[in-house]
């Protein structure tokens, strides 16, 4: 029997690149326009659009212009939550893609014309999963992994393929910790277990609380920008 | 479950390489496959198969390296390799977050049939 004489083509080529090379042509897009890119990741239901809709309703009161795209399976609820802030909002539907890539990006933004000169910050609402946006580049500057009081005090050790590729790690909910028995320093220690030195803020976008120093660190981030 | 995304992107990459060289199948697609990438290894391999149908790459063998983690550890001034679900230093027990390696995800090499047939009769 004659094995088949093979020959090997040698190709170094990342999997993703195509997205990779997409990403980086939007955050040279979003540089030069000197707008602040902020991609959130979280499980669905930590409040990613919660969080987004005050975030979106401050920044649009202290004279600033915010955008957001926002990534959901089906409907646009969640646009049309947004979009009270007075904030320009724009849904993007996956049917069933469990992450957004960078082509949609870009496919949404010539789409909805707007004129990235004109805005300070770009919010990028990904899909709820804790596992499949992290291999993705957007084109972001900061990601922001949320998660909520409710979800347990280990997710982060138990997803740290997602939590090492943050930037910013937010702990929302936070008005219901008491009622969840949540140990919050142990919360923050295990996000620092798998991302050593990534900034936490803890903020409950019902009661306000912790929104200030949130909305600080956005608005030193967009001058330094 | 990305997997198949991922798949397809790996699919087109593999079949534009082999086109490029002028073959018309690819035999095996060599794969290096880190830790860290967010891509578990078994979803891959059975969305592989599916996402090669009708192109060059179908019945194609898919051959993964697997990259482990390492670190970089500054108290230490080297690269380690951390416990399962770790990022800490093995030897200090400090925490890194400069991963050295495994959020790998790339084709490293593409068999294709041999132009010249093998001279079996001599």
């Amino acid at each position: 029997m004659s094995t088949l004489s093979t020959r090997l083509l040698e190709i170094r080529t990342g999997v993703l690149s195509k997205n990779d090379q997409l990403a980086a042509r939007l955050r040279e897009r979003f540089q030069a326009a000197g707008v602040l890119a902020l991609n959130f990741v979280s499980s669905p239901g930590s409040g990613k659009t919660a969080l987004l809709e005050r975030t979106l309703a401050e920044l649009v009161r202290a004279g600033r212009r915010p955008a957001a795209l926002v990534g959901d399976l089906a409907t646009d609820n969640d646009a049309r939550r947004l979009e009270r802030s007075g904030a320009l909002v724009r849904q993007i539907e996956t049917r069933d893609m469990c992450h957004l890539e960078a082509e949609m990006i870009s496919a949404h933004l010539d789409a909805a014309g707007w004129n990235l000169a004109e805005l300070d910050f770009l919010f990028i609402e990904n899909v709820g999963n804790l596992v499949c946006p992290s291999g993705y580049d957007l084109g972001e500057q900061v990601r922001v992994v949320l998660l909520s009081v409710t979800e347990g005090e280990d997710k982060p050790v138990k997803y740290p393929v997602l939590f090492t590729s943050a930037d910013v790690a937010i702990i929302t909910k936070l008005d219901l910790a008491e009622a969840c028995g949540i140990d919050l320093a142990l919360m923050r220690r295990n996000i620092e277990e798998v991302r050593p030195g990534i900034t936490i803020f803890e903020t409950s976008a019902r009661t306000g609380a912790g929104m200030d120093a949130w909305l600080a660190w956005l608005l030193a981030r967009c001058v330094e920008g | 479950m990305h997997e198949l995304s991922i798949a397809l992107s790996l699919v087109e990459i593999v079949e534009e390489a082999a086109r490029r060289a002028g073959a018309e199948r690819v035999v095996a697609v060599h794969l290096r496959l880190g830790a860290m990438s967010g891509v578990v290894q078994e979803a891959l391999e059975f969305c592989f198969p599916l996402a090669a149908q009708n192109t060059l790459v179908e019945g194609a063998r898919l051959e993964i390296e697997t990259v482990p983690l390492v670190l970089a550890c500054a108290p230490c001034g080297r690269d380690v390799q951390p416990e399962e679900g770790s990022f800490r230093c093995p030897f200090c027990g400090a925490p890194s977050m400069h991963i050295r390696q495994g959020r790998e995800l790339e084709v490293t090499g593409v068999e294709v049939p041999d132009p010249e047939p093998a001279m079996e009769e001599r």
